[in-house]
């Protein structure tokens, strides 16, 4: 990281940010995901702290192999169900026994991209593309009027029959969307839809209109589109307004190049990683712009108009937009009227995808799908810059300063696709840990407590859907054989004890966290006690963990794991621990105070003082539950 | 350096030979009189591309097989392009974006080539681009202007002339989306709108490239 950092004054004179470097090879071998064997259902598999908890194929109806036609996408959940979209439809998993899913509903619909959120007894189903139909038929659009882009609403009160509300139609469809609970009306939410579709004509929806000018208020191409629903009555759900979050970014790109450029010149090739030969990084023949230099007249707008997909964090009143070109950072303390506060560019970052919010709001993960999802971009020879994640840190004032870059440690093969895709908090306390999944990279857990150096702890990866063409095969054959499969992890999340992943080819993963040296008993113990009924991840909820000696030894167990403490201290709380756990009522919570108060004088000379404290506090709240 | 082939190898006629004879086939699929335009800047194809038929219930069109096939030569070009920038004295911020541009592409053009082939129609090949003429694609003239310029001077034709090239991919997305009936296949719709969004905010990034020349 350091090196380019040296920037000196000149630097400092533009206050430019430094353009985090990249700490990273792929390994170069010995990887236990090298070289696993092809297949759709038997494929070979390498994990590392996680088990396979149940595979499930997918529902017949969606049984079929067809470029994106009928891969699964994204997935939500609530009670002991699983909803999971299908550019074809949806399926219900009923997962009350996880290792034996059952198919509670399959509703066909061909609705692109099919993510869900539910909300109570209402589920909402994306839909864009121009060939979906209000009637959910298939064969296409014949008529504009049957043509359905927009939001999708279905009542499952009983998610064994499924009964379809309301198709809210938008002006630009809805790739993906995002629950944002209405701050002051407990049955009201309003739902952000992304997506990179123009929008309709006027002649198709009324007061569409694709304009060129991201100032003019009228035009329908540079706002994100809001549907207010009213929870009791979603047949009334409608689009209430847009969010203008792109306006003035036309022009910002120029800050990165000049910056990289910057980089380059300052930093040299110095400890960027990568392997050699292979990257254009670096150097210093980049020029520096001069004043006055010549500039093309902008022939069109070049900032984003859309976001692929945004997270929103209601709980902080904050949404991290991931939109095209920039990741934003945005105020929805009123959602219908959300306010940009920061927006970062990166020349590295081809497609900024979706965003995962620390718990504590500080810091954000965006990701970058680089090749769009469909394309093979975690080989050796790709570029490690690119199609991973970044981690941003968010100041006080709500600005953001990008740290790193993570790519999982592995080379995938051509035949899979792989770029970092969607996934969520693992929660446990301490640590920031996300959990995600990155198509046919498999899934991967990702520590990113410090920004500067995010690091795998977990992996689940099988190998290629498709064998590689036989030596001799002409491409015809190849595509004939193997079938161009486009599959793997969409999304990986981590709800209620157990990661829930959603395979696009072959179906419904379910995946146990194991404890090893990277992440241990006691901070899964902790992770398990967190429990949400519902869980939408691009919603994301506050993570709160019960007083509870899981989380008290969480802490013990980083504070070991890093050198916090001395050793003779964690040794001796960790006794104390156990003392008082055999205890109970008022013995339990005097021994909790006690160790409370000694931990509280360690403070003082700890490595990791902030994290002693923190411990000291979750003994202290340990102790007030046990009375 | 690229090393996907086509299996047909049908004769290759001139290209202006090619887009007098074909071009109501594959310019303007709204409008099937065959001398309907005569712009010389409207999409020509080779003569190795057969008639597209469409099999019953396909949700694909004409407009979406010739979009597909189109792209793949003018990715192509793109390609080759990119791939001059390390022999002529590029800077190395370009080097970068002109590697991205060509990991990017060629992945893309196996997408189309897998989507033509599983649909039954004929797929070009990454050499496609000397016989087709689409939006935005560098004539034989700025093709030797550009292999002829080095160091600083290259850096700046290339983003010139690229960004002409990504405008013209632009078009070719909107052309597309303006086709009545066109883009609802899936595949096709998430990729046009992928080049899009891509494109687009690759040209931005090479406007404040030549800003910063």
């Amino acid at each position: 990281m350091g090196t380019a950092r040296r920037l000196g004054t000149l630097a400092a004179l533009l206050t430019i940010a430094s353009i985090p470097a990249l700490a990273q090879t792929y390994p170069t071998g010995n990887d236990p995901r090298n070289g696993l064997k092809a297949g759709m259902y038997d494929a070979g598999t390498a994990a590392e702290g996680m088990r396979l908890v149940s595979f499930s194929k997918k529902p017949a109806e969606f049984d079929s192999v067809r470029g994106l036609t009928f891969i699964n996408s994204d997935i939500a959940f609530r009670d002991h169900y699983v909803y999971q979209g299908n550019f074809a439809g949806f399926t219900i998993w009923d997962v009350k026994n996880p290792s034996k899913p059952e198919i509670a509903a399959v509703v066909p619909c061909i609705t692109s991209q099919g993510d869900p959120s539910i909300v109570g007894h209402l589920l909402f189903i994306s839909a864009e593309g121009n060939g979906n139909r209000n009637d959910c038929g298939k064969g296409g659009v014949q008529s504009p009027t049957d043509h359905m882009a927009g939001l999708r609403i279905y009542d499952v009160s009983n998610p064994r029959a499924p009964k379809l509300v309301k198709n809210v139609q938008s002006c630009k469809g809805s790739h993906t969307h995002t629950v944002i609970p209405s701050p002051t009306d407990k049955g009201v939410v309003f739902v952000y839809l992304s997506g990179s579709q123009p929008a309709r004509p006027a002649t198709e929806l009324a007061g569409c209109n694709n304009g060129t000018d991201p100032t003019d208020v009228n035009n329908s191409l540079y706002r994100l589109d809001i549907i207010k629903v009213p929870l009791a009555h979603p047949e009334n759900a409608e689009v209430v307004g847009g969010a203008r979050i792109f306006t003035g970014l036309d022009a910002a790109p120029t800050s990165t190049a000049r910056r990289e450029a910057q980089a380059n010149r300052g930093a040299g090739r110095g400890g960027r990683g990568g392997r050699g030969g292979r990257g254009a990084r670096g150097g210093d023949s980049a020029q520096v712009a001069t004043q006055g230099a010549a500039r093309p007249d902008p022939r069109q707008p070049t900032g984003p108009r859309n976001c692929h997909d945004v997270t929103a964090y209601p709980a902080m009143h904050l949404l991290a937009g991931a939109c095209a070109s920039y990741g934003l950072l945005v105020d929805i303390s009123n959602p219908e009227k959300p306010v940009r506060l920061d927006a970062r560019s990166d020349t590295n970052f081809s497609l900024w995808h979706t965003a995962v919010f620390s718990n504590d709001g500080s810091k954000v993960v965006f990701t970058d799908e680089w090749g769009g999802g469909t394309g093979p971009m975690c080989q050796a020879t790709s570029m490690l810059e690119m199609g991973g994640n970044t981690t941003l840190t968010i100041s006080k004032d709500k600005k953001f300063t990008q740290h790193s870059y993570f790519k999982i440690p592995s080379a995938q093969t051509a035949q899979e696709n792989c770029v970092s895709h969607n996934g969520g908090l693992v929660p446990v306390p301490g640590r920031d840990i996300m959990v995600q999944g990155w198509y046919q990279g498999g899934v991967d857990v990702i520590d990113f407590t410090n920004p500067d150096h995010p690091y795998e702890i977990a992996f689940f990866d099988r190998g290629p859907a498709d064998a590689p063409p036989a030596p001799g095969d002409t491409a015809n054959a190849a595509i004939s054989r193997g079938r161009g499969t486009i599959g793997g992890s969409w999304g990986a999340y981590y709800w209620n004890g157990l990661v829930y992943s959603s395979e696009l080819a072959r179906g419904f993963d379910i995946y146990e966290l194991q404890p090893t040296d990277k992440l241990s008993a006691n901070e899964l113990a902790a992770a398990k006690l967190v429990k949400f009924v519902e869980y939408n991840p691009q919603s994301q909820p506050k993570i709160v963990w019960p007083a509870a000696f899981p989380v008290v030894r969480s802490y013990l167990d980083q504070l070991v794991r890093d050198n916090g403490l001395a050793s003779d201290r964690t040794a001796a709380i960790g006794k104390a621990l156990d003392a008082a756990e055999k205890q109970s009522g008022a013995a339990r919570a005097a021994a909790l105070n006690k160790l409370a108060g000694d931990v509280e004088k360690d403070v003082k000379g700890a490595k990791d003082s902030a994290k002693v404290k923190t411990m000291a506090a979750e003994i202290r709240r340990l102790a007030a539950a046990s009375k | 350096m690229i090393q996907l082939r086509m299996p047909s190898s049908l004769p290759r006629i001139a290209a202006v030979a090619a887009s007098i004879a074909l071009l109501a086939s594959c310019s303007d699929a709204k409008n099937q009189t065959p001398a309907a335009k005569t712009d010389s800047a409207a999409p020509a194809m080779s003569m190795s591309m057969s008639p597209v038929k469409i099999p019953a219930g396909a949700v694909f069109t004409e407009a979406d097989v010739r979009f597909m096939q189109g792209m793949i030569a003018h990715h192509a070009q793109a390609i080759y392009m990119s791939r001059l920038a390390s022999g002529h004295g590029a800077n190395a911020h370009l080097l970068k974006f002109a590697q991205k541009i060509d990991q990017s592409q060629i992945v893309e053009i196996r997408l189309m080539q897998a989507w033509l082939r599983r649909n039954g129609q004929d797929a070009p090949d990454t050499s496609s681009w000397h016989s087709m003429q689409m939006p935005g694609m560098l004539t034989a003239d700025q093709l030797k202007q550009l292999d002829a310029a080095k160091g600083p001077e290259f850096d700046r034709q290339f983003l010139v002339l690229m960004i002409q090239h990504h405008n013209g991919a632009l078009k070719m997305v909107t052309d597309l989306f303006a086709t009545p009936q066109a883009a609802q296949d899936v595949d096709v719709s998430v990729f046009a709108n992928d080049v899009q969004t891509v494109q687009t905010a690759e040209i931005g990034t090479m406007q404040q490239m030549l800003g910063n020349l």
